[in-house]
C-alpha cells in the first residue's frame, strides 16, 4: 500500500526577518495508513513548521510533499483549501472552536465548506451527531464551548476533525492546554480512533504524551534526529484506571485524616 | 461552498453577536427612518400646495390686460383698460377645446344687508365661473346667462360674507345692497378657504359682470378672462389660439394682454415645496451615509476581532471567496434588515407626526423601494472592503492571532 504522506527533502526558509531563518532543513518522511506518530522536539526545532506544511497551511520552500498521492506543489490556494477540507482533520492546542456556537454547529462546519460532496442539512446534522458520539459528547451537543471543560472542548475539536473522514488527523499540541487527567482522556480518544484505523500525526513536547503514540520522530534544528517505534507504549485506559485508583486512595486518606 | 450554506454560516455569525448586530443595524434603521419621514413630510407639503393650486380650477388659462403706459409712465400688468367683454365673447365663440369661460371684473365695495354692513370683494363674473373655478354651490344656484344679458340685479355670495351678513338665517332669497342697489341673493358658494396667496377666497360677492360694469363700477373694460381648457393636453393649444385671436383683434396694434396657464402659476408655488423636499431628503441622505459608515466600521472591527475565526474557517477548507461572501452577506443582511425596519419606523413615525401635529404627510411608495434598495447598496459598498480584507488573510497568521 502506498504511504499516505510522502515527504522528500523538505526545506522551509522564512525570509520575513532581517536574517533568513532556515526552520526545516531537509526532512524526508513516509507515513503509512494507520500510523500514530508523535513529532517531538524543543521549541524552535521546526516541528510546528513541519506540521504546518503537513497540514497544507504552508508551502515548503524546497522539496516535495505528496498527500494521498497528490503533489501539493501543483495546487493553488483554493485547491489547497479543498485538500485540507477533504483529506485532513485539524486539532489545535487552543481548541479553536467558534465561540458562542454550539458543539454540534462547530462539528458541522467542515461539512458546510465541503465542495466534494453535497449533503442535505439533515445528513450533515446526523453525521456531526455521529462524530460527537464517537468522542462521547453526544449528550452535550447543544452546549457552547464556554459551557464545556477543556477536555470536552478538545473532544469537540476532534469530532470536527473527523467529520469529513480525513486521511490524516493532525493534532498540534492537543494536550498543551489540558491538565494531566484530561490529557489522558484526550489521548484515550486518539488511541481509540487509531485502533479504528485512522492515521494520526501529533506534535508534542511532552515525553509521557508521546508514549501514547506508536512511533516517535524527534526533530532538532530542522532535521529528524531520531525515528523510532515506541516499545512500551502507555495505554490510556490503563492509565486512567491508575489515576482513578490513586484519586480514590487520596480521598480515603483525606477522609481518614479528617476523621482522625 | 453552496450559497445556502454561506447564508447559514452568515446568519449564525450574526446570531452569535445579537446585540452588536442590532446596534449596527440601528444606524441603518435611523438613517432609513429619517429618509422616509423627511420625504413623507416633504411630499405631504407638496401635495398640499398642489391641492391648493388645483383649487384654483383645472387646466386654467387666464387672460390679463397688459401694461398701460402714458407719457413714459408704465402701469404694470392689468393696468391697461383694453380687455373688453367682446374679447371674451370672441374667445368663447371662436377658440376650440374650451370647457368654460368667464370674464371677470374685480372691485371692493361696502355691502349692506340685514342691518349690517361689510367691506368685501365684489366681482363681476359669468355664469361659468363656479365651474371654471371648480367651486360648487353650497345652497341655491348660480345666476344664468339670461341674468348676464339683462344686467340682472342678482348675486351669489361666499361663505364668509354669508356668515358676516346673515349669521342666523338662510341668505338665499334675501337682498344685499351694493352701492344702494338691491341685489337678490340666489345662492351661497361652498367654503374654499384661503388661496395660496393668503387671501380669504370666501370673502366675496359675485354678480353678473355686465351688471358690475354698468351699475356698480361703471367700467368699460374687464379685469381678466378665465378659460378652462377641455383637458390638460389642450392647454398649450388653447393658449396659442387665444393669443392669436386677441392679436388679430388688436389689428396690428402692440399686444396689450398676457395669457398665462395654471402650470406657470403652479410651478412657482410647487418649486418651494420641491426645494424643501430636496433639502429634507438631503439631510436624511447624510444620515443614511453615516449609517453605512457605521456598518463598515463594525465590519472592519469585526474582521480584526474575528481573525482567529477566519483562520479556523480557512484551515478547515473555506476558500477566500467563502469568507468574502460570508462577510458581505452579513453586511447586506444587517443593512437591508435595518432598512426594512427603518421603513416601518419611518412610516409609523410620519403617521404619528401627522396625527400629532396635523401635518399633511404622504408616504411615497417609490421612496420605500429607493431606501430599501439604497440600504442594501450601502451594505454592499461598506461591507466589501472588510470582507475583502478578511478573505485575504493567511490561515497560519490568522490562527496564530491573539
Amino acid at each position: 500500500m502506498s504511504p499516505v504522506v510522502k515527504i522528500q527533502d523538505l526545506h522551509k526558509i522564512y525570509e520575513s526577518g532581517e536574517v533568513p531563518v532556515h526552520a526545516v532543513r531537509g526532512v524526508s518522511l513516509e507515513i503509512q495508513r494507520g500510523e500514530f506518530i508523535a513529532l517531538m522536539g524543543a521549541s524552535g526545532s521546526g516541528k510546528s513548521t513541519l506540521m504546518n506544511m503537513l497540514g497544507c497551511l504552508d508551502r515548503p520552500t524546497r522539496g516535495t510533499y505528496e498527500l494521498d498521492g497528490i503533489n501539493i506543489d501543483d495546487l493553488d490556494r483554493n485547491e489547497l483549501a479543498d485538500l485540507r477540507n477533504q483529506k485532513l482533520g485539524f486539532v489545535f492546542q487552543g481548541f479553536n472552536l467558534l465561540a458562542r456556537t454550539t458543539a454540534l454547529e462547530n462539528v458541522e462546519l467542515p461539512m458546510l465548506y465541503g465542495r466534494h460532496r453535497k449533503f442535505s442539512m439533515d445528513k450533515i446534522r446526523e453525521r456531526a451527531m455521529h462524530c460527537l458520539e464517537i468522542v462521547g459528547l453526544a449528550n452535550r451537543f447543544d452546549h457552547f464551548p464556554n459551557q464545556l471543560s477543556g477536555g470536552q472542548q478538545q473532544r469537540v475539536a476532534i469530532a470536527r476533525g473527523l467529520v469529513n473522514e480525513p486521511q490524516v488527523l493532525l493534532a498540534d499540541e492537543p494536550t498543551g492546554n489540558l491538565d494531566s487527567k484530561t490529557s489522558v482522556e484526550v489521548m484515550g480518544v486518539f488511541q481509540k480512533l487509531n485502533d479504528q484505523g485512522i492515521t494520526i500525526v501529533m506534535v508534542t513536547h511532552e515525553l509521557d504524551i508521546a508514549k501514547y503514540c506508536r512511533r516517535n520522530l524527534i526533530l532538532r534544528d530542522g532535521v529528524v534526529v531520531r525515528d523510532e517505534l515506541v516499545a512500551d507504549g502507555t495505554i490510556a485506559e490503563e492509565e486512567m484506571q491508575r489515576i482513578k485508583a490513586a484519586e480514590a486512595a487520596a480521598k480515603l486518606t483525606l477522609q481518614a485524616k479528617s476523621e482522625a | 461552498m453552496h450559497f445556502a450554506n454561506t447564508l447559514r454560516v452568515a446568519l449564525r455569525a450574526l446570531r452569535r453577536n445579537t446585540l452588536r448586530s442590532l446596534l449596527t443595524a440601528l444606524g441603518m434603521i435611523i438613517g432609513v427612518a429619517a429618509v422616509i419621514t423627511m420625504v413623507s413630510i416633504g411630499s405631504g407639503a407638496k401635495a398640499q400646495v398642489e391641492a391648493q393650486v388645483a383649487s384654483l380650477g383645472q387646466n386654467l388659462i387666464t387672460v390679463m390686460p397688459g401694461s398701460f403706459s402714458s407719457g413714459g409712465m408704465r402701469g404694470g400688468f392689468g393696468s391697461s383698460v383694453s380687455l373688453t367683454p367682446e374679447d371674451a365673447d370672441a374667445i368663447a365663440a371662436e377658440v376650440a377645446n374650451i370647457d368654460g369661460l368667464s370674464a371677470e371684473v374685480r372691485d371692493r365695495n361696502q355691502v349692506l344687508a340685514n342691518g349690517l354692513n361689510w367691506n368685501t370683494n365684489v366681482n363681476g363674473v359669468g355664469p361659468d365661473y363656479p365651474y371654471v373655478r371648480n367651486w360648487p354651490m353650497e345652497s341655491g344656484a348660480m345666476f344664468t346667462e339670461q341674468d348676464v344679458k339683462s344686467l340682472g340685479k342678482v348675486c351669489v355670495i361666499g361663505k364668509t360674507v354669508a356668515d358676516q351678513m346673515f349669521p342666523n338665517e338662510d341668505p338665499v332669497g334675501q337682498t344685499l345692497r351694493i352701492r344702494n342697489l338691491p341685489f337678490r341673493i340666489l345662492g351661497v358658494l361652498s367654503p374654499k378657504g384661503f388661496s395660496i396667496f393668503g387671501s380669504d377666497e370666501d370673502d366675496v360677492v359675485l354678480i353678473p359682470y355686465t351688471s358690475h360694469m354698468r351699475r356698480v363700477s361703471r367700467r368699460t373694460s374687464i379685469s381678466m378672462i378665465r378659460i378652462q381648457a377641455a383637458d390638460a393636453d389642450k392647454v398649450a393649444q388653447v393658449k396659442q389660439s387665444v393669443e392669436d385671436l386677441l392679436t388679430q383683434r388688436r389689428r396690428g396694434r402692440e399686444p396689450d394682454f398676457t395669457v398665462r396657464t395654471q402650470e406657470e402659476l403652479a410651478s412657482a408655488a410647487t418649486a418651494t415645496a420641491k426645494t424643501m423636499t430636496g433639502l429634507l431628503a438631503g439631510i436624511a441622505g447624510v444620515s443614511l451615509i453615516v449609517g453605512g459608515i457605521g456598518i463598515m466600521n463594525i465590519m472592519l472591527v469585526s474582521v480584526t476581532e474575528r481573525t482567529r475565526e477566519i483562520g479556523i474557517r480557512l484551515a478547515i477548507g473555506a476558500h477566500g471567496r467563502d469568507v468574502l461572501t460570508q462577510f458581505l452577506i452579513e453586511a447586506i443582511l444587517l443593512s437591508s434588515l435595518g432598512g426594512l425596519v427603518g421603513v416601518a419606523v419611518g412610516v409609523g413615525g410620519s403617521q404619528a407626526l401627522s396625527s400629532y401635529n396635523g401635518w399633511p404627510v404622504l408616504v411615497p411608495t417609490t421612496w420605500i423601494f429607493i431606501s430599501v434598495a439604497g440600504s442594501a447598496l450601502v451594505g454592499i459598498i461598506s461591507g466589501f472592503y472588510p470582507a475583502y480584507k478578511a478573505a485575504q488573510l493567511d490561515p497560519i497568521d490568522a490562527l496564530r492571532y491573539e
